[in-house]
């Protein structure tokens, strides 16, 4: 594997330049050590097809989501200004991020407060390198393999994207089976709206639990998944039910860079 | 003569008493705060077509959205014919807009079948409600009231679709033997099934019958007119309003404080240029039906507990005590009672209550995923998400009242600039990490 080429939005500005797109990782995605792994495989992507992009770096902090979702919407604003401040004084205009979440908020709720980019998720930024051209996939070790996909909440319903981590999962030769609640219809993964952080209130199942067991139900090889919250939430599932060594829980972004061997 | 002046009294006072009730539930609705949805007139006519006029989102569950379109389509067709029966009624004439001649068969025919597809829906709503008993009508929010209110609604329906078809096979009857004024108007389709039952009678008691069916008939749609206001059927008036209202912003985007903006920017710059805070203190979030938008109040009116949100709810359907259809029935309840206080006192005295607390209690917000699945299942875009995130910023913005674990996350985000307890210099570890 060759080493990860990330250069910072500081790096290009000392060299007087600019790039083309900010890779906006997100709090999990930079901690986590899971979603680590999906970060890594976004950058092995962008490397892959020569972007130029730019990470903020210690220069990013949460976008304020999880705060916002709580009910503390001072601390939201707080950290929507600051970053706010610190992508307009990178003129930053397009913006990929690694997590619905991120996406979601820098996308829709930055504008009124300031911070106007066009902004993209990740398997939307996929979709349109594969649309141009610019990375070939083949199906690679997914080829025929058994994909059951779990929308992202705030991919699907809150931005009505359904399409382009489908389109992805079917370039690669496999076999997409949906679950009965799908797209629209799609099941929370039990993390949304700050659940990730506390304890789920008194009742009868963990929701993680209810969703993974519909996965499952399909017998995939793979439940690829597009947010770093699901990515937890599913593999705790799949643990539950003792099936992660027959199941693998994969972003589509890491069975894209898979596929390609990068 | 008499019965002229009678039925032209009674369709006074019925108008009358409605337009009184219905204009309480509107200055209640406008309790609410300000909040603009005025813009994309276009847009909201398309939406509203198609939503609302055009139950696009009732079909998502086919067995109930057709039935529920056989019952619209009848509720909304037969109405022409009431046009006819108020002009009966004041002038005293019978089918008065039976000139129309074919047309008039026609349209008549119609409103016969239409009124069996409004018996045969009202059939199935009924034994899925209460045989079948499918889940989300066996709620505990519905018990009592509203699950009566569901039943009144079903068989009062079968009645007045009931009484119409029984008034057709008499006067038709009627008409056959000549009598009298019943003159050859109308074709019966379905009515005419019943005429082994009715034919044997003389021709007063169809007579009696077929005026019986006619008083039955228009008296009980200015009753039931007048038993909207109480109830959930109300829907059948606001869906329409509260769809075109509806948020046109992507699902995801959430309104933004902008009490908050003003006082983050002042934070952040205290030379910066905001408006003057107003005279009254400000509140953050919602603790009362006050607090929420005309908007929120209108959907809380709205709202027809069908459920479907609810039976979409992550949390709910894993056992959580939320519900978001209870967060709305318990939003219009709320406001029933605050509109009751303000009746009786002329303005709004503390009775000590609210919407927080009172009836929706903090286990039930704090169970919130906030995955719009209750507001895309909705099939007239109502939005309880809104009103739970209200509540939320009140719990946590005024009464600092979030669970410990948040208080840490937020903690974390004040301090490290992320939810966990991680230092903000590792944030580009994983660069170089293997």
């Amino acid at each position: 594997m060759s080493q990860l080429n990330v250069p910072t939005m500081a790096d290009y500005m000392a060299k007087g330049e600019a790039p083309e797109i900010l890779f906006w990782v997100g709090c999990a995605g930079s901690f986590d050590d899971r979603a680590k792994k999906i970060t890594k495989a976004i950058v092995k992507i962008l490397n892959h097809v020569n972007i130029k992009f730019a990470v903020l770096g210690v220069e990013e902090t949460c976008t304020g989501d999880p705060a916002k979702r709580a009910g503390n919407e001072f601390l939201f604003q707080m950290q929507a200004m600051q970053n706010i401040q610190v992508l307009n004084g990178y003129e930053v205009k397009k913006i990929v991020t690694g997590c619905p979440h991120c996406f979601n908020t820098i996308k829709n709720e930055y504008p009124e407060l300031g911070g106007k980019y066009e902004v993209i998720h990740h398997t939307q930024l996929v979709q349109q390198l594969i649309d141009s051209g610019k990375l070939k996939v083949e199906g690679g070790e997914f080829k025929g393999k058994k994909i059951t996909f779990h929308d992202p909440c705030y991919l699907g319903r809150a931005n009505n994207e359904y399409e382009a981590p489908r389109n992805i999962i079917q370039k690669l030769d496999a076999e997409l089976n949906e679950m009965k609640r799908s797209r629209a219809n799609g099941l929370c993964c039990g993390a949304g709206g700050a659940q990730m952080f506390k304890e789920a209130e008194k009742g009868n199942k963990e929701v993680n639990v209810e969703r993974s067991e519909e996965a499952l139900a399909m017998n995939p090889d793979v439940i690829a998944v597009g947010c770093p919250f699901c990515m937890t939430m599913m593999r705790d599932g799949v643990k539950h039910f003792e099936k992660e060594d027959k199941v693998q829980v994969l972003d589509v972004s890491e069975m894209i860079a898979k596929a390609n061997d990068l | 003569m008499i019965s002229s002046i009678i039925f032209t009294i009674i369709l006074l006072c019925g108008g009358y008493l409605f337009y009184k009730n219905a204009s309480k539930i509107r200055r209640n609705v406008l309790l609410g705060k300000e909040i603009d949805r005025s813009d994309n007139s276009s847009e909201r006519w398309k939406l509203m077509t198609l939503v609302a006029i055009g139950q696009s989102k009732m079909v998502v569950r086919p067995i109930a959205g057709i039935m529920h379109i056989l019952l619209y389509a009848g509720f909304v067709i037969i109405n022409i014919e009431v046009i006819e029966i108020v002009i009966d009624g004041i002038f005293g004439t019978h089918r008065v807009l039976s000139f129309m001649g074919g047309f008039y068969n026609f349209l008549i025919a119609s409103f016969e079948w239409l009124a069996l597809g409004v018996i045969v829906g009202c059939v199935v709503f009924f034994v899925r409600r209460n045989v079948i008993k499918l889940q989300r009508f066996m709620s505990k929010e519905l018990d009592g009231w509203p699950r009566s209110d569901a039943n009144y609604i079903l068989i009062t329906e079968v009645l007045l679709m009931s009484a119409f078809l029984i008034m057709n096979c008499t006067d038709h009857l009627l008409q056959t033997k000549g009598y009298d004024h019943y003159i050859n108007a109308g074709s019966f389709p379905v009515s005419s099934l019943l005429n082994p039952i009715f034919n044997n009678m003389s021709t007063e008691s169809l007579v009696m019958l077929e005026r019986g069916c006619w008083w039955f008939h228009i008296i009980g749609i200015i009753a039931f007119l007048n038993y909207l206001p109480y109830s959930k059927h109300f829907h059948i008036l606001l869906a329409f309003p509260a769809v075109y209202f509806s948020n046109l912003k992507p699902k995801g985007a959430f309104n933004n404080l902008t009490s908050v903006t003003n006082e983050v920017k002042l934070m952040l710059d205290p030379n910066a240029t905001v408006p003057p805070p107003p005279e009254t203190p400000l509140k953050f979030g919602a603790k009362d039906v006050m607090d929420l938008t005309w908007k929120q109040l209108m959907d809380a009116y709205t709202c027809t507990e069908c459920g479907r949100c609810t039976s979409s709810c992550p949390a709910n359907q894993t056992g959580k005590l939320l519900s978001p259809r209870k967060i709305l029935m318990d939003t219009r309840d709320r406001l029933t009672e605050v509109g009751k206080n303000i009746d009786a006192n002329g303005s709004f005295v503390d009775d000590g209550k609210s919407l927080l607390g009172n009836y929706i209690t903090e286990e039930e917000l704090w169970a919130c995923n906030t995955c719009n699945a209750c507001t895309e299942a909705c099939p007239v875009n109502l939005d309880p998400l809104s009103v739970i995130m209200d509540l939320r910023q009140f719990l946590v913005m005024e009464k600092s009242s979030a669970p410990n674990a948040l208080n840490a996350m937020f903690t974390n985000i004040e301090n490290n600039g992320a939810p966990w307890q991680f230092s903000p210099a590792d944030r580009l570890n994983w660069a170089s990490e293997d």
